[in-house]
């Protein structure tokens, strides 16, 4: 792909963002855990997010998704079909799910003594609406409901890859189905954009060649869209339409994967001889 | 093989006279002054022949020396097990509504009032057990809901004359009420702090209908109580323990497929995942504080619906029917019956309410003997007696190409078809 075509693509995309972050800013006390940061993403995109540890991307993460109340800025998301412009900066974790954007953890926190499937149901959660005498007498319409989220679930789980585990419990799975079982339940909720909190860390070299393989099909087949953080560079130069880079909590950069990999400012802060090597 | 006889009889002989040690002031020293050393002595004895002979079994067991015994025990306990598996589930459960229904045709008032009060604890234990084994929430101060349950039909009985029928639902609402008013402010908190929370909210419910005289006649409590009508019929006090009992039972079953039915729907996989991690199921959608105030509010409606039967059961309560100790109690049943676990909840009442009794033989050494059992429990079996099955799903999947699939449900309650 040459560079014009790269860039004419990332415009005609930019058109249609589905997440757009202004001047988002996090303060805990004293210290500045995100400054003025920028971010957009667009529809069909995959955007990467680097940065040195503690550079605050998890705590961008925890701002967009309602985990924290960021301290300045804006949150807007468009999804698609829906009324664009959305402000959801301050709204409860649970609401920013069912506006579509579900995302998964750094560190594992599957529901362990769950089943598989019931974990994946739990992403069906916010999508149905029975409620205690509905389970309590189940009429017509929860019966209908349930049988259609374990029908929605088992779906879900036959995309991934993890139907041999589907009655195992969470905590026996071995760790690379952990992380993708993270994203099956992310991906229940039907959301429009994902976001993956260190998808790869800890895989070995062939399960992270089938999560890149895993990530580019759900964008592709579900046409959701994907933000992720993520340290493994040869992962995010061979996913990642856009890339971000942060540094104590500011953008530093942003552009194509060539671009970052010959960006100086870049290399000085982070990428070092990392790249070529 | 010195070294590793070495390394269980060590401990094991330390033990054994930190025990004595343990017993001498018990059993040694008497309120009069005087000192005694043969009954320490021969109960310690006891307890020492006995852990003895238990732990060389074990070990026996272990090395394979039992082989002898133990393989055709194995072999029965296997054809035991295959044969109880092949019976289906409800004739287990008719067999056990038979007898249950049976039981005060060949039983005393004592008996049958000691199964009642067994049946009042298995329902307090499946309502706690909403709170605490499912949404995960440390409840220390679930017998306040009682309390309220009782009081409800107390006073609402003494002054405006309303019945037992009358006053169940409305009990029960308003604990449900109360449950709301305490778990709302409790929302934030978890684990450590809730408890302490609302162990002090029991408590503060506790003193208020302790110090509030106007309002609940203070410590001496409210008396004569009215049994539980009958289309008009006048009662016997021993036909009266027998309907009491019949209304137990009810409640029992309703209150079993109530949990039952919810702890595999929407709203029980939500509670099940607040309690595995919270952040977690949040962020999949789900109302934190929804949820946890659901699960809040039905335990506190089941606590509700119980104290009013207590209070027409005993005709007579005071404060000192709701201490901490009771809640104590019913947690204990739902830890050791295996926390979100139905059958576990159940045996869990059976062996703590009936152990205290048929311990009255012991009776000094009763509590001793209670308390003993429990830490065994815990030690041996942390997770409690059964712990909670997961459903599981049955899924056959087609040849490749064809893309239906059969979906039955472990009860064969349902049959999914994927069009």
């Amino acid at each position: 792909m040459s560079a014009l075509e790269t860039f004419l693509n990332t415009d005609s995309k930019s058109m249609e963002s589905i997440l757009d972050v202004k001047q988002l800013t996090m303060d805990f006390g004293g210290l500045r855990a995100l400054d003025h940061l920028d971010l957009t993403v667009a529809r069909d995109e995959i955007v990467a997010l680097i940065g040195p540890n503690g550079a605050g991307k998890t705590t961008f993460f925890n701002c967009i998704t309602g985990i924290y109340n960021p301290t300045g800025g804006d949150v807007l998301i468009s999804p698609p079909g829906k009324m664009s412009g959305q402000r959801i900066n301050g709204i409860k974790p649970n609401h920013v799910t069912e506006r579509g954007m579900a995302r998964t953890f750094q560190n594992i926190r599957l529901f362990q003594n769950m089943t598989v499937l019931e974990n994946v149901m739990i992403g069906r959660h916010c999508r149905c609406k029975s409620g205690i005498a509905g389970a309590i007498f189940r009429p017509p319409s929860t019966r209908r409901e349930e049988k259609q989220i374990v029908e929605d679930s088992y779906e879900v789980l036959e995309k991934i890859g993890l139907t041999q585990f589907v009655n195992e419990l969470a905590k026996n799975l071995p760790y690379g189905a952990q992380r993708r079982l993270e994203i099956a339940r992310a991906l229940a909720t039907d959301p429009f954009l994902l976001l993956l909190d260190e998808p790869a860390a800890g895989m070995n070299p062939q399960e992270t060649l089938e999560l890149d393989e895993l990530i580019v099909r759900i964008r592709d087949q579900e046409k959701v869209s994907i933000l992720l953080i993520e340290h493994d560079m040869k992962l995010v130069m061979s996913l990642s339409d856009r890339i971000y880079v942060m540094d104590y909590g500011k953008r530093i950069a942003e552009g194509t994967p060539e671009e970052i990999k010959n960006n100086p400012v870049v290399i000085k802060a982070y990428l070092g001889e990392d790249i070529d090597a | 093989m010195i070294q590793e006889f070495k390394k269980i009889w060590k401990p094991y002989t330390i033990g054994m006279l930190w025990l004595l040690g343990l017993l001498w002031p018990l059993l040694g020293i008497h309120p009069d002054g005087t000192l005694s050393f043969a009954k320490t002595f021969t109960v310690w004895l006891y307890i020492f022949a006995g852990t003895a002979i238990c732990l060389a079994l074990y070990l026996m067991n272990k090395s394979g020396s039992l082989g002898v015994i133990s393989s055709p025990l194995d072999g029965v306990r296997q054809n035991l097990g295959r044969t109880t598996s092949k019976v289906p589930a409800w004739v287990w459960i008719v067999v056990l509504l038979v007898f249950a229904l049976a039981y005060p045709q060949f039983t005393n008032r004592y008996a049958q009032d000691v199964a009642t009060n067994v049946l009042i604890y298995i329902c307090l234990g499946l309502g706690l057990n909403i709170v605490i084994g499912l949404a995960g929430m440390l409840d220390l101060g679930y017998i306040a809901f009682y309390g309220v349950g009782a009081y409800t039909y107390a006073l609402l009985n003494l002054h405006y004359g309303m019945s037992f029928w009358v006053c169940l639902p409305f009990a029960a609402f308003l604990a449900m009420i109360a449950g709301c008013i305490i778990g709302y402010p409790t929302l934030r908190m978890r684990g450590d702090y809730l408890a302490i929370v609302t162990l002090g909210f029991g408590e503060i419910i506790r003193l208020i209908l302790e110090n509030w005289n106007e309002f609940s006649f203070g410590p001496s409590g409210i008396a004569n109580i009215p049994r539980p009508g009958f289309f008009g019929v006048d009662m016997s006090l021993e036909a009266a323990t027998v309907y009491i009992y019949f209304l137990m039972i009810g409640l029992v079953i309703f209150t079993v497929f109530v949990v039952n039915r919810l702890q595999n729907s929407r709203i029980g996989r939500a509670w099940i995942a607040l309690r595995e991690d919270e952040i977690a199921c949040q962020a999949m959608g789900i109302d934190k504080t929804r949820t946890k105030l659901t699960a809040f509010a039905l335990g506190a409606t089941w606590a509700g619906m119980v104290g009013v039967i207590f209070a027409a059961k005993t005709t007579f309560i005071n404060p000192a029917s709701f201490t901490f100790l009771e809640s104590a109690i019913i947690l204990s049943i739902v830890v050791l019956g295996g926390m979100g676990s139905i059958i576990g909840v159940i045996i869990g009442a059976f062996i703590l309410i009936l152990l205290p009794e048929y311990l009255r033989a012991f009776s000094d050494f009763r509590m001793l003997m209670f308390g003993a059992i429990m830490v065994i429990m815990m030690v041996f079996r942390p997770g409690g007696l059964i712990q909670m099955p997961r459903r599981t799903y049955k899924f056959k999947s087609e040849s490749p190409g064809d893309t239906s699939h059969q979906v039955a449900t472990e009860g064969g309650q349902a049959d999914f078809a994927r069009s």
